[in-house]
């Protein structure tokens, strides 16, 4: 507003109030909605005590779940972690709902809480509403009722049919959850009304065309009899949809055993594999957008003269151990950072619309130089996922930066080859491998369900499409086929097609 | 737009209800390691927490993952330093480097599950299966509990116990069926009476009309004064009932040898026996007493803190130690109303003689009464070995062994390390089948 309330600092020291918060977060807003021009959903800013955290963490980070054991598990662990000091705790937690909930720790300093809301309440908060994974496969209007109803549901079952009973079908669902996700959007099922709506319309179109005479002429039903068998297979793969990717939607639609309130135990699994199948698809793009807005946001604060140069200093120590890539022979490497590659892609896009290189000219004719880096970076962020992401957008800047190469590793070689390096020769293919390894369809391995004759054997076929003859893990492989079998309640059986030559691997079948 | 929402001060615990889950799923794995971890533990720390860790199986949660080995495989790494297209790099020997931590089943690069048990969890494992043996109940005419539990609703009650909701209803429902006419129709009709009477009557039919108005007006106060808003039938009163509350009363005789020939290894193994049973008595019989008696050559009863923290010495006679539990239970714990239970702990030396009025006590004044009486001896680590059999022992373990012919209800055991303790624990107090 005026030149004196710009001037003056937000705030002065690590405490917190409220006061401070709502004003630190106005400042934000404005930087977000009218400089960068996010769109967001409303926010609810939480504060949360870190065992609060820890509770949240391990319900995967969810305000409202429903109770399971292995959710257990994971506080048991997490505390440890944490009370040994092997890992700290997140400074927040954003949820994908309409209003936006995030939560902010209370140990947090105010320069923190300040990055964490530029960072969880903009940043990813932008990102939930606007990108096209999120649009097309969550609900955020809906998911908090959705789970707030499913705890429920879960408790009443408990009650009624005993936690062993309920346990048994949810530890069996947890461990089909990720092949519990519809990847590509099926018709919808046509209500009853557009049945009979298509019913008529067929019926009026017959009784327009009747023609006496075509009951004249003869048919050849004699040569049915032949095709009857793999007619009769081919019909019934097309009753049931098969083949089928989502192992849980066809266990919930066709298993022979279940009862209504265990299918609506999966059905509900289901839905929260679904809720997180974008997340999993999105994790560079969403921290490089959240990682960047923060970033730009608290740097126009400090430019206003809005924080002080202490407050200045502890972001940006955290902001840059948070996008700290650590070599591949650092003794602390656990793959590449998705903050330091997605903060660095945008960056770098934002850098070749701006002061672009001969080489990004050649590379990105259609955005270098154009000047509008924030039209660029939110239709970015609206219509890619990590695989198209990188594929689109890593230039030979970065991974000349990140110093990338690949290596390829064949189990039968003594050797691993270095497939290519940061040269000429190696950008589009580093970009192609990379940009692989984080899709989704070929990190997770593709199992399908390509049979289950309900009328004869019951038997419930998959098919594992091996990829590059890298097998799976056999004893997991094992107990998942063992809790699947639970499901279907008859043999399950299981067997590995090479991709490329089509044949059989190896076989296995649980009786 | 912003919305603050200050969470600290909602429940905590929200994960309780999945970390009770995830402890009955690993139930028989953190039993048998608590089992083992009392044998590390010092006689001060027996009912703190503990940090345990149980394999993996059983909570393990399996997915369709690749293996971590096998076929051809690509990836991309940061910070290249020398290599170039196609250099080739020596893999690590088997079971270095990568292969090493990751190649795990589970995929989650552990092998054993560490985490921290709370002191009541573990106590509860501990105990588990535990109990007093045939704890009965006795003096049914000396009842001074009672529990009160709700039971439905009653006429009559003090005001403190009225059912509002209860009431209303029952109100609600007379004052419809007698027709009780309604406030707003009284309002309506003294309205309108208003209405004419500040105008003034205008006409003949004006005039009729207040007086039937009027008279309709004095029908309903009548009748609203008839059938009152609360009538005292409609009040209910929340009911009460007493239950009485079984009295099972027990007390627990702990007698300890505390004279010279017990060495500070001896008399810490009793005391840890000691505290052990007072540890389990005081989480599973919150109503138990607890008699401890100490003897060398004479004995007394004395307080929890002498007794586990003092020292003394001394001649040893036994019976001394029983005289004074006969004493201690004739004054206050008579048999009629009582389950009596004793422990008892020694090194099995006795004065010579004493046996004999031991045996006399014990039989004839003492085992009539008693429900049970556990008898350890802690004996040398070589000893052992020589005791095996039930006949062989100190003077004390022979005298005690032709009681143990007489009486079903008394057992006795061998202690001779600090490992011993709790498995004997065990053995002495395990749940019975029911025909015991």
């Amino acid at each position: 507003m005026t030149v004196q309330a710009e001037t003056k600092p937000l705030f002065d020291g690590p405490e917190w109030t409220f006061d401070i918060l709502a004003r630190t977060y106005d400042a934000i807003e404005d930087v977000a909605l009218n400089d960068l021009g996010l769109d967001t959903y409303p926010n609810q800013v939480e504060i949360i005590s870190a065992e609060q955290m820890l509770d949240a963490h391990s319900s995967v980070g969810m305000p409202l779940m429903y109770h399971h054991w292995s959710f257990g598990k994971h506080f048991v662990q997490e505390e440890q972690m944490y009370r040994k000091g092997y890992s700290g705790l997140a400074y927040e937690i954003v949820i994908n709902s309409n209003p936006c909930i995030s939560y902010n720790m209370e140990q947090n300093t105010m320069p923190i809480q300040a990055l964490v809301i530029a960072h969880a309440a903009f940043g990813h908060n932008h990102f939930f509403k606007n990108n096209y994974l999120f649009r097309q496969w969550t609900d955020a209007d809906s998911v908090l009722d959705y789970l707030e109803y499913s705890k429920k549901f879960v408790a009443q079952c408990e009650e009624e049919h005993g936690n062993a009973a309920v346990e048994e079908i949810l530890d069996a669902a947890h461990a089909l959850m990720d092949h519990g996700v519809s990847r590509y959007p099926r018709p919808h099922e046509p209500t009853t009304k557009e049945k009979k709506d298509r019913a008529d319309e067929m019926r009026a179109y017959e009784e327009s065309t009747f023609n006496d005479l075509w009951r004249t002429v003869p048919t050849s039903d004699d040569d049915g009899g032949k095709t009857d068998a793999p007619d009769e297979a081919a019909k019934r793969l097309r009753a049931m949809n098969l083949p089928e990717e989502n192992i849980l939607y066809f266990i919930e639609k066709h298993s022979p055993v279940l009862n209504g309130w265990q299918r609506e135990l999966i059905s509900i699994v289901r839905y929260i594999a679904q809720y997180f199948y974008p997340q999993r698809q999105t994790k560079i793009m969403n921290e490089g957008c959240a990682t960047f807005v923060h970033h730009y946001i608290v740097n126009a604060l400090y430019d206003k003269g809005l924080l002080t140069e202490g407050a200045m200093l502890e972001i940006l120590h955290s902001h840059s151990s948070v996008v700290y890539q650590p070599e591949f022979d650092a003794p602390g490497y656990r793959g590449l950072n998705p903050y330091a590659l997605g903060f660095g892609i945008v960056k770098d896009i934002e850098r070749i619309c701006t002061d672009p290189k001969p080489e990004d000219e050649e590379w990105f004719p259609d955005i270098a130089g154009c000047g509008d880096w924030r039209t660029v970076l939110k239709d970015a962020w609206a219509n890619y996922r990590d695989e198209s992401f990188i594929q689109q957008f890593l230039s030979p800047h970065m991974i000349r930066q990140l110093r990338l190469f690949s290596l390829g590793d064949d189990a039968s070689d003594r050797h691993y080859t270095v497939t290519s390096i940061h040269d000429e020769g190696g950008y589009r293919t580093i970009r192609e491998k990379l940009a692989r390894s984080y899709d989704i369809g070929v990190i997770e391995p593709d199992i399908q369900i390509i049979d289950a004759d309900l009328q004869g054997d019951r038997e419930l076929r998959l098919q594992h499409t091996v990829r590059d003859r890298v097998p799976l893990s056999e004893k997991t492989r094992d107990e998942v086929l063992k809790h699947l079998k639970l499901l279907w309640g008859y043999d399950v059986s299981l067997v590995g097609i090479d991709r490329e030559d089509e044949k059989k691997i190896y076989e296995t079948r649980v009786s | 737009m912003r919305h603050f929402v200050d969470r600290r001060l909602n429940p905590k615990d929200k994960n309780l209800g999945n970390r009770q889950r995830f402890m009955r799923r690993a139930r028989e794995q953190i039993k048998k390691v608590v089992s083992d971890s009392i044998k590390n533990r010092s006689i001060t720390n027996v009912d703190e927490g503990e940090m345990i860790s149980i394999p993996t199986k059983g909570i393990a949660e399996p997915r369709f993952n690749h293996s971590p080995t096998g076929g051809y495989r690509e990836r991309v790494f940061s910070g290249n330093k020398e290599f170039t297209t196609g250099d080739k790099i020596q893999k690590p020997a088997q079971g270095a480097g990568e292969g090493g931590k990751k190649a795990s089943d589970d995929g989650e690069g552990e092998d054993a599950f560490t985490f921290a048990l709370t002191r009541d969890e573990f106590l509860d494992i501990y105990f588990e299966d535990l109990e007093l043996p045939d704890l009965v109940q006795k003096d049914l005419k000396e009842i001074q509990s009672f529990q009160y539990h709700r039971a439905g609703f009653s006429r009559t009650g003090t005001p403190n116990q009225i059912s509002i909701r209860r009431t209303i209803r029952n109100s609600f429902g007379r004052r419809l069926a007698l027709g009780r006419p309604k406030a707003a129709e009284v309002e309506e009709v003294e309205a309108e009476v208003d209405d004419i009477e500040t105008t003034g009557p205008k006409s003949e039919a004006d005039l009729y009309r207040l007086s039937t108005l009027k008279t309709k007006l004095m029908e309903l106060e009548e009748s609203r004064r008839n059938v009152p808003y609360l009538d005292p039938i409609d009040i209910r009163y929340k009911r009460l009932d007493k239950f009485p509350r079984p009295n099972t009363k027990a007390v627990m005789f702990c007698l300890m040898d505390v004279s010279g020939s017990m060495g500070e290894r001896e008399k810490d193994l009793a005391k840890r026996f000691f505290i052990l049973l007072h540890l389990f008595l005081k989480r599973r019989y919150e109503q138990t007493d607890i008699v401890f008696i100490r003897h060398t050559h004479e004995a007394s009863e004395v307080d929890e803190e002498t007794f586990f923290y003092s020292r003394e010495s001394g001649g040893t006679v036994v019976s001394t130690a029983l005289n004074e539990m006969i004493k201690v239970l004739q004054d206050r714990y008579p048999v009629s109303s009582w389950n009596i239970y004793a422990a008892q702990a020694s090194d099995g030396d006795n004065f010579p003689d004493d046996g004999d009025r031991c045996i006399a006590l014990l039989q004839e004044k003492i085992m009539p009464l008693c429900q049970y009486f556990a008898y350890v001896e802690i004996v040398d680590e070589r000893e052992l070995d020589m005791f095996q059999t039930a006949t062989s022992g100190a003077e004390l373990w022979q005298a005690y062994n032709t009681v143990r012919e007489n009486c079903q209800n008394f057992e006795m055991k061998h202690i001779a390390r600090p490992s011993d303790i709790y498995p004997v624990f065990r053995e002495l107090f395990a749940k019975q089948p029911t025909e015991a």
